[in-house]
């Protein structure tokens, strides 16, 4: 896994590579939180074009970053979710709390 | 009638999840599976380890994870049976624990059950408390 982080005006784009389990998830959030929180940003994006697979730790990192982002006023943008993501993403109900876009400028545009 | 196993041991270090599942991966192409059998296959395993290295031990990195891979094959597929084996904890309500949304830890989804459930046909679960937990992940892979 890995993590690959920018900051866009009040954002931040977190573009993912390898594999999400318990063990990169926390890899993933610490590097997230660490930037999100020193930075005072808004929103988070998450690019999964290069994840080649997630189990349901990856949702727990998700939610748990839309719990922080909410508390801020701030919103969580899923970027380039393969299908094979989607049973995971489906059965955790995860899109009731996020929303997935095509790419990351209109990800950008509607946070 | 073909059949075939494995059993490996690996310490309960959660870095070794990747190689539970390629492990898996590697044995089960003997069967020519498609990548969506293999990647549910791989889910389900992910699932049970994370639960016996995060539930079972704690992540208590001195235990030992079993893992035992076999399968019988016939005219028209395979039966798979996966087995994922902790020597920790056990878990005291097995209902509350497959029960969706269920987490006993901060950050995590509580769905590994739930997710096993959706990606193979059966999951059988043994656990005795202070004893530890057995998960059978049963599949049958057809062309």
């Amino acid at each position: 896994m890995s993590i690959d982080t920018k900051v866009q005006n009040n954002i931040l784009v977190v573009n993912l590579e390898g594999e999400i389990d318990h063990h990169t998830s926390t890899v993933i959030r610490e590097e997230v939180d660490k930037i999100y929180n020193t930075s005072r940003l808004n929103h988070i994006i998450f690019n999964f074009e290069k994840v080649t697979f997630m189990d349901s730790s990856g949702v727990g990192l998700l939610i748990g970053r839309y719990r922080m982002v909410t508390m801020a006023g701030g919103k969580i943008g899923l970027v380039k979710v393969k299908s094979e993501l989607d049973k995971v993403m489906n059965l955790s109900g995860v899109y009731k709390l996020m929303k997935r876009f095509e790419d990351e400028s209109v990800a950008i545009s509607h946070l | 009638m073909v059949s075939n196993q494995m059993d490996i041991k690996f310490k309960s270090i959660s870095s070794n999840n990747s190689f539970a599942r390629a492990v898996v991966g590697a044995f089960l192409a003997q069967l020519d599976p498609t990548v969506e059998q293999i990647y549910d296959i791989k889910m389900a395993v992910s699932e049970a380890v994370t639960n016996a290295i995060i539930h079972g031990y704690n992540e208590n990195e001195d235990n030992w994870v079993e893992l035992i891979c076999r399968y019988e094959q016939d005219e028209t597929g395979s039966d798979v049976v996966i087995e994922v084996i902790d020597t920790g904890c056990g878990i005291e309500n097995l209902d509350q624990a497959r029960c969706e949304m269920f987490s006993s830890t901060a950050e995590r989804a509580g769905l590994g059950f739930t997710v096993m459930e959706a990606v193979v046909d059966k999951v059988d679960i043994m656990s005795k408390l202070g004893e530890g937990t057995r998960v059978a992940l049963h599949t049958r892979l057809t062309a």
